[in-house]
């Protein structure tokens, strides 16, 4: 491909008339030749539809009976039809960022239909606005990276343990690294699944012993993440391991799933304080180990420490499942047993959990609604008993309840290590504190750097059945540039003016990417591969060192003044 | 013929270009006013642009960009409104007119929205009035208020200022000190006037030596503050003394090499 920064613009307008869609509206012909008037253009043309087979080999043909190193095409938006366009110019032997689009479909000709004479003068403005910034355009290339095709999976709980499996099986090399001297997470505590009311164990031990026996995986328990570089494809890791020793390795893709603890709620309902106000995690261990006495009457109460006006302020999602789950256990176990669910809310969503609900109301489980701003009371009698009074929001009246056992249904709350390991991957995390992903919709399991995703309830509070969902999502993700092998990044990056940069660092915190760091000499450089091409660091740099490709500055100027008709002075 | 005004828009990619062809997909008309400048992020907006597109006659400038939490680059629209705030309190001393310059949110499916903003601003800037900078003889003073103002926002102390300004309120200074937005909004200020006020100094030294008291009239500033400015301008090299006349020294502006 031929090299152009140097040679005088030689630019070839194409202007389309989208059939009437343009030509409708604005005199097309007289945009032509308005901008054959203009400085640098050379070749101007219409066409009834530049994008058509036809209408691209016109620009194919322009660019080589004209000897055109610069194009743009005056149609629609470059939103939708920029690549074709680039692709046309590429096969002509013009690098693709030396095109541009002036759009006066979307932004003109459809927006001012009634006024077809002002639609016309503004389409000419459009034009010789493209035609400024075409002039001052440069040749990019885009960066080719190897990808490494190893993953590494911050976590050895359900949710790492399935994407390991499933990248695993797809041929890539996997490391675990779990923090504890064993894999299982909060599954190890856990006794029975819902809705399926499968073993935890049972679940547990299939899945522990099938990541055991894949030679694709290795796990390193008892060892934490200390240290990690590079970027996708090439991100270089150091963990350490309980007894001091690191050891150090390469891997293309990060999986963060790490989980999330529960919150222990102490000084609440007289948790701490009375042997018999337990959290249904050891409610969980008791009924796993078949250590529940059998209680006269049982009070659950939900929403402890979740869903608060102030601090915790989200719903954790699993705890209504989780006390009907274990009032029915109860139930099965002892069904003259009185079991109360103290709710705000209930939250059993979808088809199944619906029915679990309806089954525990068949199980005698009794659900009662307080609410927020009249939380029950836990008070203690003889020989260990406790009274539990509720205000029954629906009855409008104020209970009283002997029980022998409270179980107080706590949320799932960031993990410890979290915003260590934020700042290790440089990666954010939510005003929750949990790991927050690129886009809730779009780009729900990556993080907004390239090649780290999310998963499990390191992400959010969720239960197996998700986990396991958005686990195999995530491997799903991972699995891509692993399996393309080579990627190719943004050419639209920043680069920094090393004379002129101050080593201020002001960009470094700036950047939403991680993609500016110092170097040995004190100043800013980019790692192209990692920089998104915001521009936020060129705009706002102290001393204006930072140039955006594509976008600079004298290009963006050239741009604005061309539409007052003025020149860059 | 009635004025039209001239809006040069800046807008991001994502959100409020993609808003705008919206507007036109769904084939909803807005004055013909505004030329669009297409960006890949809000935050794209270097303060020096919107000053040199004022300053050559734009009626209005509009930067938009995706609302709040929706930004494609996460933060780039933050970073965006810090720029605009600060332009906007750099203008109110020049004497253009700050509603010549607006920020906003438009989505990618907020093509109606786009539209009536396109109309309100237009009607605004046609009630406003032209540029006094716009066409052939724009207005002196104003227009070397807005060359000061440019480089005010060139200027290193008020960049790095506006660079550190989120970071500074979320975790705090460089001494781990909690900074309220208060407190930030008062520095800036006074930056933004001492800078000011010394651009101003330099631009009108530049043309012709100045007295003290000739800059104090010109600028409408008391001479002890315009002396005190003066003494930093010295040290840093930007003035020197031209040759004293009487007993009053007069000032010429050096040429600053970059």
């Amino acid at each position: 491909m031929k090299r152009v920064e140097e040679e005088t613009p030689r630019i070839g307008v194409f202007i389309c008339h989208c059939g009437i869609n343009i030509g409708g509206i604005v005199n097309v012909p007289e945009v032509v030749e308005y901008a054959k008037t203009l400085a640098g253009v050379v070749y101007a043309e219409d066409n009834l539809y530049t994008c058509s087979s036809v209408g691209i080999s016109k620009i194919k043909e322009g660019i080589a009976k004209h000897n055109l190193n610069r194009v743009i095409v005056a149609s629609c938006t470059p939103r939708t039809h920029e690549p074709l366009f680039r692709g046309a110019c590429e096969e002509a032997g013009v690098n693709k960022y030396l095109f541009e689009m002036a759009n006066i479909r979307d932004q003109c000709s459809w927006a001012h239909m009634h006024e077809p004479e002002k639609a016309t003068e503004k389409a000419k403005d459009l034009v010789r606005m493209a035609v400024a910034k075409s002039r001052l355009l440069k040749s990019l290339e885009e960066p080719e990276i190897d990808v490494t095709p190893s993953a590494l999976v911050i976590g050895g709980g359900i949710s790492g343990m399935t994407t390991a499996l499933c990248l695993a099986g797809q041929g890539f090399k996997v490391y675990i690294v779990e923090k504890e001297p064993e894999l299982g997470g909060m599954l190890r505590h856990l006794y029975k699944l819902y809705p399926t009311m499968q073993d935890a164990s049972e679940r547990l031990n299939h899945i522990v012993n099938s990541v055991k026996s894949d030679k694709g995986i290795e796990v390193l328990t008892s060892t934490v993440v200390k240290q990690v570089k590079g970027f996708i494809g090439n991100f270089e890791v150091t963990v350490q391991k309980a007894n001091g020793g690191t050891a150090n390795f390469g891997v293309g893709t990060i999986i963060v799933a790490t989980g999330a603890p529960i919150f222990e709620p102490v000084g609440m309902y007289g948790y701490g304080e009375y042997d018999n106000v337990i959290t249904q995690l050891q409610l969980e261990q008791l009924l796993k180990d078949g250590q529940l006495k059998k209680p006269k009457s049982v009070i659950m109460i939900q929403c402890v420490g979740a869903r608060e006006k102030e601090g915790r302020t989200y719903c954790s999602r699993i705890c209504c499942m989780t006390a009907i789950k274990n009032a029915m256990l109860i139930k099965d176990l002892y069904p003259d047993t009185d079991v109360h669910i103290l709710f705000r809310q209930l939250q059993t969503y979808g088809e199944h959990y619906e029915e679990h609900y309806r089954t525990a109301q068949d199980k005698g489980v009794k659900f009662i609604k307080y609410l927020q701003e009249k939380p029950p009371e836990v008070i203690s009698g003889k020989n260990g008993k406790l009274t539990v009074n509720v205000h029954h929001a629906l009855l409008d009246e104020e209970l009283k309840f002997g029980s022998d056992l409270v179980v107080l249904s706590t949320p799932l709350i960031q993990h410890e290590d979290a915003k260590k390991l934020s700042q290790i991957l440089k990666v954010p995390l939510g005003s929750d504190g949990f790991f927050f992903e690129a886009h809730v919709k779009l780009r729900p399991i990556d993080f907004a750097t390239d090649g780290i995703y999310v998963c499990g309830t390191a992400h959010s509070p969720k239960d197996t059945p998700e986990s396991v969902s958005q686990a195999l999502g995530v491997a799903s993700r991972a699995a891509i540039p692993m399996a393309l092998k080579r990627l190719r990044t943004e050419a639209i990056t920043a680069v920094v003016n090393e004379n002129l940069c101050s080593g201020c660092g002001t960009c470094l915190k700036l950047c939403p990417y991680g993609a500016i760091e110092k170097d040995e000499k004190g100043v800013a450089r980019v790692t192209e591969v990692v920089c998104k091409g915001c521009g936020v660091c060129a705009a706002t740099c102290p001393e204006r060192a930072i140039e955006m490709r594509h976008f600079t500055s004298e290009q963006v100027m050239a741009q604005a003044l061309a539409a007052l008709g003025r020149a860059v002075k | 013929m009635t004025f039209e005004p001239r809006i040069v828009g800046f807008l991001c990619n994502w959100c409020s270009y993609a808003g705008a062809d919206l507007a036109g997909v769904s084939r909803i008309s807005y004055p013909t006013n505004i030329r669009i400048v297409r960006l890949m992020c809000s935050g794209r907006v270097d303060p020096v642009i919107v000053l040199e597109t004022l300053a050559q006659g734009a009626d209005g400038v509009l930067v938009a960009g995706c609302h709040i939490g929706d930004c494609h680059y996460i933060t780039g629209n933050l970073q965006a409104e810090l720029k605009i705030n600060m332009l906007k309190k750099l203008l109110a001393r020049t004497g253009l007119e700050v509603e010549r310059l607006r920020l906003e949110w438009v989505s990618a499916s907020e093509g109606g929205r786009f539209a009536e903003l396109v109309k309100d601003f237009t009607d605004q800037l046609k009630r406003l009035g032209p540029s006094p900078l716009a066409g052939d003889k724009p207005d002196k003073n104003i227009l070397a208020s807005v060359l000061a103002a440019k480089a005010t926002a060139e200027d290193f102390r008020l960049r790095l200022l506006v660079g550190r300004e989120k970071t500074m309120i979320d975790d705090g200074n460089v001494y781990g000190e909690e900074v309220s937005e208060g407190e930030l909004d008062k520095v800036l200020n006074e930056v933004i006037d001492a800078e000011y006020v010394r651009n101003r100094i330099y631009l009108l030294a530049k043309e012709e030596p100045l007295s003290v008291k000739d800059l104090s009239k010109l600028l409408d500033l008391d001479s002890q503050m315009v002396l005190r400015h003066i003494v930093v301008m010295r040290r840093r090299g930007l003035i020197t003394v031209d040759r004293v006349e009487g007993t009053s020294p007069l000032y010429t502006a050096l040429e600053v090499g970059q």
